[in-house]
């Protein structure tokens, strides 16, 4: 029972680590991409689709990836091209997104695909309770391994260090010589690139269907985890597994009685988002890896 | 090429070579500049300058606000290009097309306004400057000793937020260091420094300079500058007018040479006036609150009934710091700070204030005294939204504000495409004259104004002035904050000078000197020194 | 490299015509997503934005749907004026719902004229309540209007969710998450409108929404609370410098726009669904923001505005019963609108200059030379 309810938990947080990883390193470069459910839920019907025509989950993947980069580039050319509102163009997105993916699955609606195998990793898989953690599929691995890729590429790497910078001050990072549109452009494309894998993720893996709407908020908690996170790659992961936790104690809860209601469970992530934002602004936003300069629009001077 | 170069030499880096290099022989000239000149428009900020500097040697730029300090060495780093003449670099001609470019030929600058990245270390603030050539760990020990060097420790594991203004700069010199330039150019380096900062970094740049690297010290501090370096280039509008070797000037001298003899000629025959004290300032203080403020140190003055008091000083001495004050812009907590009359109004807001007749008019145009997207007649709602008539009952009487607007631009001569254009479509001849009419258009008791006539054609800054002389002869006291020497004289009764946060006692006008004014732009602060010179230039 | 320089002056031709193409821009963008995706583009655009308006009753219906969207894009005009980014109406919206739903149901036997009042100011009080955090986490901590708003909507769900579901639950629902029906005296909808009568939904929102953009038009242009918004928007400076207070405009457009969120909650369940229940909205809230663009912030263009939301989104309910294409798509209409709005933002108030790689590096207004 225990690791049943380990092994959902685990399940629920894949698909926002995912997308939360990817809106973190854009955010970490300083800008503020408000379409990650957008991309998520043209990633989940890409995947979808790809696999049902193909009959491959892996395809699934890599389709629900590369549509999670295409929607982002429409961001990018918007907001760092055309220099537009990044909190209006990132809800454009999203609403573009549900709008888009609604349209391409309406056809596939009621059908269903195999999803992406489980991998027991061999004796591992065989601890009591804690063996949950090893009897996950393949994206839930690769989360973890594009987790550690990115905590150290921004901590360790130069080009992270650059892209950092760039979301400290791009006017100094300018003024050195780094081409901040550029860099910007591309954290954005890894955030659509992770935004549109945790979108997959959702029928591969958790519901072989497609729905319209089938994130469900998930792109929401994403952004909001990663200001939880104060922008640090494996707080995100102690944050995904404590927001899907919440949500299993709503179930867990329900079936003992509580009485606490459930929909006071959900509101936490938000809530605590909240005071997370009030501690930092309150206490210095050079602390906790807040980028100095997100959602600031950059106008190359001359 | 030479960028290969340099990069081998990080590598090697580590220990300091306090020996010149050997591709700069000593006393060779390591730069020459042959009649450069620039231009911005019809403005000439560099006019003609030769200058020489030789290899290891410290070696300061003089000169007020606009003697086109900025200009020169901004084309020395590649961030400008002449418009005629050239440099020359280590016996040869070259052209510095961009900053990468005089980095690799190993000039560093460190500018007044850093650059940092305020959440990053130190380490990585030096990383994102140097091109990629060591890991961290080198580049994190070579920057212990370095700095520990230079007697400039730095710990390179802490963040450039936590650092006082003094550290912060530490780590731009040190990005510069790490570089190993041969030209090492400071912009007003001391002007975010306490006292002791500044020795420390005399200390460094001293250091710097036995081991081979020049250093050009800009600078407007006299003392400073006799303190620190061997010879001084002077810069007067656009022109070098003089090029000496500081230890044979005195500071009286240089200060002349910085201001010219000019402005005597244009001094009027105002002399002091004796009216009633209309306004009156008593040890006004204010901390710095970011890195780039100066603090106020204990202000004192009175302006009078029929006067205008001027108050003169070098930009970035407390200018905007003290205008923000008096207008109540910003307010501190002590009362009894600034008087309108018999009326304390230190904790009163700006539109409190001009219930008691007086009025202000900022320095910036755009944006501060007036908005450029907004309308004349919204413009002159802006201060004017107290008057009678202005607004009832939380409407403004669209009538009423336009014909205020009509009436400043009629009276004041402010040229329109329009009847009520956009700020924005007035030249800024015209929109200051607008500025300047909104207020006098209210016959302030007291009219507190910071740089009346700037960046406006001669004709509008004449009216401008002529209008401030005739509102103070019509018995108001006026206040002019100015960086413009020549418009100090021409309009003060009296003249007071602000030199990094302290405001000098103020004299007639008739009784000072353009040298005096000088040395007290410098931050020269002895009062029997002033006397001295009275009688010295009297 | 290209780079955007700022015009000093924006022509009206510009103002006018950059929403106009715009809309333009999205019927073609849109119809070329039908037919890649193999719907006929035509029919399809005919179904979305002409075949709503083919019978008279669908006009008032169009009113019906811009109703909430003309007053909270009012609203959010308000706080976009000033620069204030207030993008949790959605969630001011439910709040209002919540409060004024609170006071009809607890009344469910009156008959007095005075409870749909009373519903109104509840309702605008609970609306600037929930838009209250924000702003005082904004001027108190500094803290970031954007995601706090945002995070508030997701609240604000989850509370009606359990209101309906838990305390105020009708117990003659059979288990459905409703709570009992509004007293007639809280039905917008039973008050007739004179002359007109009904045209198909029409109720007396739409008469009072009208009034709340012209009244806010009115406060922007000719009052000095407007004048002080537009100020902290267009040059903050200045604005200090004049001597209004920087964080009563903060606290002011943020309560105003909540307040106004709220009543547009308010309106929508007294006036179409008489009764709380989980989705009492279809993201007006957010819908609004579009509309507030799309107006370029001006609330009399908010009307023109809405109703040409309104129609995108009845179009998507007639698009489905007659297509079968999903509602959901009227998203890809709003978001390209959108898409194409900002950039032509962008392209009013910046002029793209081209400027070689060795460009000058002067910069205007430089005092020191």
């Amino acid at each position: 029972m225990i690791d049943e309810l380990l092994l959902t938990v685990l399940l629920t947080s894949v698909p926002l680590i995912l997308a939360a990883t990817g809106e973190l390193v854009a955010e970490k470069s300083g800008v503020l991409n408000l379409g990650v459910e957008g991309m998520m839920l043209m990633g989940a019907v890409a995947a979808f689709g790809a696999a049902l025509v193909s009959g491959s989950p892996y395809l699934g993947i890599i389709s629900g990836g590369l549509a999670g980069i295409a929607t982002a580039a429409v961001f990018a050319l918007f907001t760092l091209g055309l220099a537009t509102n990044q909190v209006a163009t990132g809800l454009a997105l999203t609403i573009f997104g549900t709008g888009l993916s609604g349209l391409i699955g309406a056809p596939l609606v009621g059908q269903a695909i195999e999803g992406l195998p489980e991998f027991h990793i061999a004796v591992l898989a065989q601890i009591p309770v804690l063996g949950a953690a090893f009897k996950l599929d393949i994206m839930a691995y690769g989360c973890i391994l594009m987790v550690s890729l990115t905590a150290w590429f921004l901590a360790s790497t130069r080009a992270g260090l650059i892209l950092r910078s760039v979301g400290v001050n791009h006017d100094s990072a300018h003024a050195l010589g780094y081409p901040v549109l550029v860099i910007r452009s591309l954290a954005v494309l890894f955030g659509g690139f992770m935004a549109g894998l945790g979108g997959a993720y959702l029928p591969l893996v958790l519901t072989p269907h497609w729905a319209e709407g089938m994130t469900a908020g998930r792109g929401w908690i994403a952004l909001a985890l990663v200001v939880f996170a104060s922008w640090r790659p494996w707080r995100l992961v102690a944050g995904a597994i404590l927001f899907g936790g919440v949500t299993i104690m709503q179930l867990a809860g329900q079936a003992k009685g509580w009485t606490i209601p459930p929909q006071f469970l959900s509101m936490l992530p938000y809530l605590a988002t909240i005071f997370v934002l009030v501690f930092i602004s309150s206490r210095g936003r050079n602390y906790f890896g807040a980028p100095a300069h997100l959602g600031r629009v950059f106008h190359p001077t001359r | 090429m030479l960028t290969m170069s340099l990069m081998k030499d990080i590598k090697l880096g580590g220990s300091i070579r306090l020996m010149p290099k050997p591709s700069s022989p000593a006393k060779e000239h390591l730069l020459v500049a042959r009649h450069v000149t620039k231009s911005f428009g019809t403005f000439v900020a560099n006019d003609d300058v030769n200058f020489t500097l030789g290899a290891g040697e410290l070696h300061a730029l003089l000169g007020e606000n606009g003697a086109g300090k900025s200009t020169f060495v901004k084309m020395i780093y590649g961030l400008l290009q002449p418009d005629s003449g050239g440099f020359e670099w280590q016996g040869r001609p070259v052209h510095i097309s961009n900053p990468q470019q005089a980095r690799a030929m190993g000039i560093g600058m460190v500018f007044q306004h850093f650059s940092l990245f305020d959440s990053l270390t130190v380490a990585e603030n030096i990383e994102l400057a140097l091109p990629e050539t060591m890991n961290r760990e080198q580049l994190r020990t070579l920057i212990r000793t370095r700095s520990d060097d230079y007697g400039i420790p730095l710990d390179p594991d802490s963040m450039v937020a936590d650092l006082s203004v003094g550290q912060q700069q530490r780590v731009e010199i040190v990005r510069c260091l790490l570089q190993d330039p041969s030209l090492l150019i400071m912009d007003e380096p001391t002007s975010v420094l306490t006292p002791q900062e500044t020795d420390q970094l005399f200390d460094v740049l001293r250091r710097l300079a036995s081991s081979g690297c020049a250093v050009l010290f800009i600078s407007h501090k006299l003392d400073e500058i006799k303190k620190l370096t061997s010879r001084a280039t002077i810069l007067r509008g656009g022109r070098n007018v003089a090029e000496v070797e500081t230890a044979e000037k005195t500071t009286h001298q240089m200060a002349e040479l910085m201001v010219g003899e000019t402005v005597d000629a244009v001094k009027s025959g105002t002399g002091p006036v004796n009216g009633e004290v209309l306004f009156s300032v008593t040890a006004l203080s204010r901390e710095a609150h970011g890195p780039f403020d100066v603090p106020l140190e204990a202000i004192s003055f009175a302006a009078r009934s029929g006067e205008i008091l001027g108050i003169a000083g070098i930009a970035g001495n407390g200018q905007d710091e003290l205008m923000s004050a008096l207008s109540g812009e910003w307010r501190g907590q002590q009362k009894g700070v600034i008087w309108v009359g018999q009326t304390d109004v230190s904790q009163l807001g700006p539109q409190h204030r001009r219930h008691h007749k007086i009025c202000f008019i900022p320095e910036e145009r755009n944006g501060h005294a007036a908005v450029p997207q907004m309308r004349l007649s919204e413009n002159a709602l802006l201060t004017g939204f107290q008057d009678d008539g202005m607004v009832k009952a939380g409407m403004v009487k669209q009538q009423a504000i336009l014909s205020r607007a009509e009436l400043i631009s009629v009276t004041f001569d402010v040229r329109r495409p329009l009847a009520d254009p956009h700020a924005a479509a007035l030249s800024g001849g015209n929109l200051q004259k607008f500025v300047v009419g909104r207020e006098i258009i209210k016959q302030p008791r007291v009219l507190i104004v910071a740089q009346p006539t700037w960046g406006v054609d001669v004709g509008a800054a004449t009216f401008i002035r002529q209008t401030m002389i005739e509102l103070a002869a019509a018995g108001s006291a006026v206040v002019v904050i100015s960086q413009d020497l020549e418009e100090i004289f021409a309009i003060s009764n009296r003249i007071a000078v602000l030199s990094a946060g302290r405001l000098s006692e103020p004299q007639p006008a008739a009784q000072m000197t353009s040298q005096a004014v000088g040395l007290l732009m410098g931050g020269v602060h002895l009062s029997d020194d002033i006397d001295s010179l009275r009688a010295e230039g009297g | 490299m290209i780079f955007l320089q700022p015009r000093t002056s924006v022509p009206l031709y510009v103002t006018l015509l950059v929403p106009v193409i715009s809309v333009l821009a999205t019927l073609i963008a849109g119809g070329l997503i039908f037919a890649v995706l193999g719907y006929a583009p035509l029919p399809a655009l005919y179904e979305f934005f002409i075949a709503p308006l083919s019978r008279p009753d669908q006009f008032g219906n169009l009113l019906v749907k811009a109703c909430p969207l003309i007053i909270i894009g009012t609203g959010l005009v308000f706080c976009y004026r000033a620069n204030i980014w207030n993008i949790g109406a959605e969630g001011q919206l439910i709040a209002g719902a919540v409060g004024a739903g609170g006071l009809a149901l607890s009344f469910p036997d009156t008959t007095s004229v005075f409870l749909l009042p009373g519903m109104a100011v509840c309702a605008i009080l609970s609306g600037a309540l929930w838009a209250a955090i924000p702003a005082l986490c904004k001027v108190w901590f500094r803290t970031n209007e954007i995601l706090v708003s945002l995070m508030l909507t997701y609240v604000a769900a989850l509370l009606i969710d359990w209101i309906v579901r838990g305390p105020w639950r009708d117990p003659m629902s059979f288990g459905f998450p409703l709570t009992p029906y509004y007293p007639d005296a809280g039905l917008i909808s039973a008050l007739h409108l004179p002359f007109i009568g009904r045209l198909g939904q029409l109720h007396w929102g739409v008469p009072v929404a009208l009034l709340i953009a012209v009244a806010g038009y009115f406060f922007l242009s000719r009052m000095l609370g407007g004048f002080q918004v537009k100020l902290m928007g267009d040059a903050p400076r200045a604005g200090t410098f004049a001597g209004f207070s920087p964080n009563r405009v903060t606290i002011g457009v943020l309560l105003a726009s909540g307040g106004l969120a709220g009543l547009a909650g308010m309106i929508e369940v007294s006036a179409n669904i008489g009764q709380l229940q989980p989705n009492i909205s279809f993201g007006y809230g957010f819908t609004a923001i579009i509309v507030a663009f799309l107006a370029r912030l001006n609330p009399l263009a908010v009307i023109v505005a809405g109703l040409v939301v309104a129609l995108a989104e009845l179009g998507g309910d007639t698009a489905q019963i007659s297509m079968a294409i999903p509602k959901v798509v009227t998203g890809i209409f709003k978001g390209i609108l959108l898409f194409f709005l900002l950039a032509g933002e962008t392209l009013t108030r910046f002029q793209p200059v081209w400027v070689d790689q060795t460009g000058k590096f002067s910069k205007k207004g430089q005092k020191t030379i």
